[in-house]
């Protein structure tokens, strides 16, 4: 059983315990422990159980590569699903829950599915859940639903802070190992700006763990010195706790800085997002231990040999009393040598090469290790735990030779650069058989928009397993870094790293190498979607030949670990299946982030009332004070209408329309677009963006437009005031302004590049303030300033001047169809404007307005709505608006468009008023009228759709406006509008402008 | 006076102090920037010189801030803004220009404090080092999700400008990434 040795562990503090709890349980570690050593200390070996098969797993790894001990961490708003242990630090009054085991780890009840396996192979999903069709909705998905997923889903909002940072520097290291630290060292001498990311907390890497020396002293001792030396640098920055994520275009990186998550109780952010662009992205990132492939390799107990290293070393910790080592390569004989040392047993070293003979091999039988060559693991036994293997020769198929009792099992396959960051943005890899490893390919690396690679590797990253050329390349490839950052590197200083010399490693990608098909369905590739060797060659013998399709028909490599340990296993299954090399199969695609990250760092700070920016106009606040209920217009908030003490929303809708009808009401129109547009050729400008003339326009007066797509189809109105000769002032609708800016400076940069004008976007330089209704003129006029009589304003004109001492420019101009002006003022005067309003206004009855009331108005009188009228597929034509298409001018955005057959067609819906034959009725939004005829399809024949429709009180009748088939030939029609209760609403077709057609209450 | 800015006085102390910087004139001014007209209509209204591509000049009168290669911001006194816009126009009649007056369309922070560089390089993704914005720089970039210009007046004061609408959005957004506890120690 694993436990915590007497002495030793770098990393630990033994003097300082820390409490933590592990599904309810209470246990100790100590400082410096992750999550991961501290259940080992306690002898928690089973963490989790698998995804399909609950199958029962223990802890594999000691890093980011981790497959098994994935926990739910911490409660209520600081919960968070999938995290791993060995990333974990754990910390005084830490919590952790096992996933996917149900009532209780030790007895699950999925573990069912174990047993049901020879029913789940690989693409179970596909070949089971086809038919009948109709049983995947009400049958299958939902039970997968329940079943699918590790973690729990957290139920409360995130408690948590989280934010970006930004930064640019010439040279990002990630990776903070002896090689990202001697590669610092070089490039900061050079003077570039340097940024040096490492996930941990410790600076080093494994290092200090596989006892290298460097420049003659202990790596730990150098490590500390470099480190020294470079907090030094004022050019150089130094985190860890931070992951280099991901690499994107143009020299762009993620750092994933995990602030709080050791010691939450330090308050700030828990995570920060660093975007950081760099001139070169140095990746050091070291490499990752292969598994092998044997019956039973995920029981818990069986281990990376890296890892079990690791926790030796680091952290004081033993995984087991009595060790067996399977290998292919030198390397796990250190772990054998480590737990030796420790004063724990090895049984044996089960070594699948022929011969092994190197300095490591002969160290461990200098310690009366017995090293079996050409053996191989035929079995684990055990089930919860490793009880022992059986052993068998490499060369067979398996067959038992003897049975060696352990309670760890340490296992190396070889080693994996971690080539992944290289290869975000298409960095090329070479396969070595060799070193049985993908390297990096440095003459394809991931070009900038220069043309150059902007992504270097180094180290054992980029294939350097000794540590001596580790080192060398290191150093090269800073150098390398930093010259095409644009500096220049210091005279070379060579540094001498030392390690124990390793004979070749062998690749062995199953044990036995003759496997047979029983052992198979109990050898592991990937752990955590219970993924085996007989699913991938069954999926080769069903015609996967791509690695990219084995991949999604046998789930390998796609849990939540991405498959860091089992990719390279699985393809090199696939290659032997398929009877290909290696580098035919090829890698699947590595995507960012290296390691999940959590949803708070992406989100940052858009959270809250920090969500989404919300444009409020100068009256907002006045608005929300008195009764304003909000309604989103694009990105600002408009009042849908001013609610009194006890009022229903309806009613206070039909009281602001009588109101504004019968005396006068007040409305907040700041949100309208305004856009200045000036120069010679603003007219000739003008008159293409409309479809109407604009440059007729005479100074001082006003004039409605419409804008076309160049496709024909509206795409904005409003009104166009001349201020002189070469500036007209552009009314958009409120969610336009931006959108038609951007329009005509696209057509001014793009097309039209030497007409001279200028644009500028005015929108928030005024409150827009529009007086509405007979007793308009009555508060302007006792406001005072500036006569505003019918005859000194005339309907469509506007003036310059000041309104009760402040500056203002009324236009004359109506959207309600009563006597109406829009008076802009300056919009940090706006609020005391619209007070000196309504403080005028009130003996003539004012009262606020909000844009329901705006609605009904308009379309009492017939006004279209730009998206409610159109919707991207109405032209001007269908809204019967041919009086606002100039047929004087040559052209037009739109004018083309609107030539095309389709769009002249006569049988296009037109635009009617429509008139509900029982008065109280009001017609849904989006009815659809028929005729009473069927489709071929079954569904009734649509000849229509309403497009406005409200109850008015003014008519104290239900109106609306549509778009019918042939409408305006069949005026005094009644047509059906089905409901979706199933009842029929008649309604009559009728002109849309329903009061006042003469325009006599306007016109006052 | 009854005119009021977006943020109404409003202050916050945190890793950094932000202010209404309160009225200020503003003024949009687009014509070719290499003209001499338009150098001497610039000097006219606020003192200082054409602004070359990222700069903003001071003058006696107020100061020139590069927006693009035919735009100009400048700031003058809010209370003669119309008077120095009549001004612009009747200096360049002669030219294509373009000068209105925008003084209310925004919204007008100080920043003071040691760490504004790392506070901005919350938001924003240009670089903030000294180098890349030295004093006599202005950046036209984002805030999170909206559109600033920012610059620097001494080592330890900057004005950030955005739209009017959304003034009220940047101070929580300044408030909130200058809290105490979220130093970066970058700058």
């Amino acid at each position: 059983m694993s436990t915590r040795l007497a002495t030793g562990g770098r990393l630990i503090n033994r003097a300082k315990a820390v409490e933590f709890s592990f599904d309810g349980k209470r246990l100790s570690g100590f400082e410096g422990d992750t999550l991961a050593s501290a259940l080992l200390a306690n002898g928690e070996t089973l963490v989790g159980r698998s995804f399909k098969y609950h199958r029962p797993r223990g802890i594999v790894a000691s890093g980011p590569e981790e497959p098994n001990a994935l926990v739910g961490l911490g409660e209520g708003g600081k919960f968070e699903p999938n995290q791993r242990a060995t990333t974990t630090e754990v910390f005084n009054g830490l919590t952790a829950k096992s996933q996917n085991a149900w009532p209780s780890l030790q007895f699950d009840v999925g573990g069912v599915n174990r047993i049901m396996s020879r029913v789940f192979p690989a693409g179970f999903y596909y070949k089971t859940f086809m038919y009948p069709r109709f049983a995947w909705k009400h049958l299958f998905e939902p039970i997968i639903r329940k079943a699918a997923g590790l973690g729990a889903a957290p139920s409360g909002v995130d408690a948590d802070k989280y934010e970006y940072f930004y930064a640019h520097v010439d040279v990002l290291i990630v990776g903070g190992g002896t090689s990202g630290l001697a590669a610092a060292l070089e490039a900061g001498r050079s003077g570039a700006k340097v940024l040096v990311l490492e996930q941990t907390n410790t600076w080093g890497g494994r290092a200090p763990v596989d006892g290298v020396m460097i420049d003659g002293v202990s790596a730990a001792d150098w490590i500390a010195d470099a480190v020294e030396e470079l907090s030094r640098m004022e050019n150089v920055t130094l985190h860890t706790r931070m992951m280099g994520a991901g690499v994107y275009d143009h020299g762009w990186a993620t750092g994933y800085q995990r602030l709080t998550d050791h010691a939450p109780e330090i308050g700030g952010p828990r995570h920060r997002l660093w975007r950081i662009r760099a001139k070169r992205i140095v990746t050091m990132t070291g490499a990752i231990e292969r598994p092998i492939s044997f019956a039973g390799n995920d029981v818990p107990g069986v281990m990376l040999a890296g890892g079990v290293r690791d926790y030796i070393t680091n952290y004081g910790t033993s995984c087991g009393d009595v060790m067996v080592v399977a290998t292919n390569n030198d390397d796990a004989y250190r772990t054998a040598i480590a737990q030796v040392d420790a004063g724990l047993s090895v049984a044996a070293i089960l070594d699948a090469r022929v011969s092994a003979d190197g300095v490591l091999p002969n160290m461990a039988r200098e310690r009366g290790i017995r090293v079996e060559t050409g053996m191989a693991i035929s079995k684990v036994k055990g089930s919860k735990i490793v009880t022992g293997v059986a052993i068998c020769a490499q060369a067979g198929e398996g067959t038992p030779i003897e049975e060696i009792k352990c309670d760890v099992v340490a296992m190396s396959g070889g080693w994996s650069p971690i080539v992944h960051l290289w290869s975000h943005c298409g960095g090329k890899l070479n396969w070595d058989a060799d070193q049985a490893m993908f390297r990096p390919d440095a003459t394809r690396p991931p070009l900038g928009a220069d043309g150059t690679g902007f992504v270097i590797v180094g180290g054992t990253a980029n294939g350097h397993l000794d540590a001596a050329s580790a080192m060398n390349d290191a150093i090269a490839q800073a150098r390398k870094a930093a010259k095409e950052a644009g500096y220049k590197p210091a005279p070379a200083k060579a540094v001498k790293a030392v390690s124990e010399p390793e004979a070749m490693i062998e690749q062995i990608w199953q044990m036995p190498q003759g496997m047979s098909i029983k052992l198979q369905t109990k050898t592991f590739l990937d752990y955590q979607n219970d993924v085996k060797v007989s699913d991938v060659r069954l999926a080769a013998r069903e015609g996967y030949e791509s690695v990219e399709h084995t991949k999604r028909y046998t789930t390998l490599g796609m849990a939540t670990d991405q498959g860091k340990l089992s990719n390279i296993n699985g393809l090199a299954v696939l290659a032997d299946s398929l009877n290909a090399e290696i580098p035919q199969v090829g890698t699947t695609t590595f995507r960012p982030p290296y390691h999940p990250i959590s949803m708070g760092a992406i989100a940052g700070d858009a959270r809250g009332d920090l969500f989404k920016p919300i444009r409020k106009s100068p009256m907002h606040t006045w608005i929300d004070e008195n009764g304003g209920f909000f309604e989103p217009v694009a990105d600002w908030r408009r009042p849908y209408c001013y609610q009194q003490e006890g009022e229903s929303v309806k009613d206070a809708v039909t009281r602001e329309i009588l109101n504004t009808r019968q005396n006068v009401g007040l409305l907040d129109a700041s949100t309208l677009g305004k856009i200045i547009v000036k120069g010679p050729d603003a007219g000739k400008f003008l008159d293409m963006m409309y479809t109407n003339m604009m440059s007729s326009l005479k100074v001082g007066r006003c004039r409605y437009g419409l804008m076309c797509t160049e496709n024909g189809f509206l795409s904005d109105d409003g009104v166009v005031a001349r201020l002189d000769d070469e500036t007209f002032l552009c009314h958009t609708t409120s969610g336009g302004s931006d959108r038609i800016h951007a329009w005509m400076e696209e057509w001014l940069q793009t097309e039209w590049w030497d007409w001279k004008v200028y644009t500028a976007n005015v929108t928030e330089q005024y409150a827009q303030i529009a007086i509405v209704g007979p007793n308009a003129r009555k508060v302007l006029e006792k406001l005072g300033g500036m006569d505003v009589s019918a005859g000194a304003l005339e309907f469509m004109a506007f003036k310059e001047g000041t309104i009760g001492g402040i500056k203002a420019r009324p236009f004359r101009i109506s959207f309600s169809g009563e006597l109406s002006y829009e008076i802009a003022v300056p919009a940090s005067d706006g609020q005391a404007f619209w007070d000196m309003c309504m403080e005028a206004g009130a003996e003539f009855g004012i009262q606020p307005y909000g844009t329901e009331c705006l609605h009904v108005m308009r379309a009492e009188k017939g006004f279209i709505m730009i998206g409610d009228e159109t919707d991207g597929t109405v032209i001007p034509q269908d809204l019967n608006m041919q009086w606002a298409i100039s047929k004087k001018k040559a052209d037009f955005l739109g004018k083309r468009a609107q030539m095309r057959s389709h769009m002249a067609d006569p049988s296009r819906w037109k635009l009617v008023g429509l008139k509900t034959v029982t008065p109280s009725d009001v017609i849904p939004d989006g009815a659809y009228a028929t005729d009473g005829t069927i489709r071929e399809n079954g569904v009734k024949n649509m000849i229509g759709r309403v497009t406005s429709t409200y109850f008015s009180p003014t008519l104290d009748r239900g109106i609306a406006m549509g778009l019918i088939e042939f409408g305006p030939d069949r005026m005094g029609e009644v047509i059906d509008f089905p409901t979706l209760d199933g009842t029929i609403i008649k309604a009559e077709i009728c002109d849309p402008v329903f009061l006042d057609p003469e325009g006599a209450r306007q016109n006052v | 006076m009854s005119s009021v800015t977006a943020l109404n006085g409003a202050t916050s102390d945190g890793m950094i102090t932000i202010s209404d910087a309160g009225l200020m004139g503003m003024i949009t001014l687009r014509g070719d920037l290499a003209s001499p007209e338009m150098a001497k209509a610039v000097k006219a209204a606020t003192g200082a010189a054409m602004p070359a591509l990222r700069q903003i000049t001071v003058g006696k009168l107020g100061r020139a801030a590069w927006m693009s290669s035919d735009e100009l911001l400048l700031m003058v006194d809010y209370a003669g803004v119309d008077d120095v816009v009549a001004k612009l126009s009747k200096s360049l009649s002669s030219v294509h220009h373009l000068a209105v007056n925008v003084s209310d369309a925004r919204a007008v922070f100080d920043l003071s404090g040691d760490v504004i560089r790392d506070v901005l390089a919350k938001g924003s993704p240009a670089d903030m080092s000294v180098d890349a914005l030295p004093l006599g720089e202005v950046r036209r970039t984002r805030i999170g999700q909206l559109a600033v210009a920012f610059w620097f007046t001494d080592a330890q004061n900057a004005q950030l400008v955005c739209f009017r609408s959304v003034g009220g959005h940047i101070m929580r957004w300044l408030e909130n990434a200058s809290e105490i506890g979220s130093e970066v120690g970058f700058h």
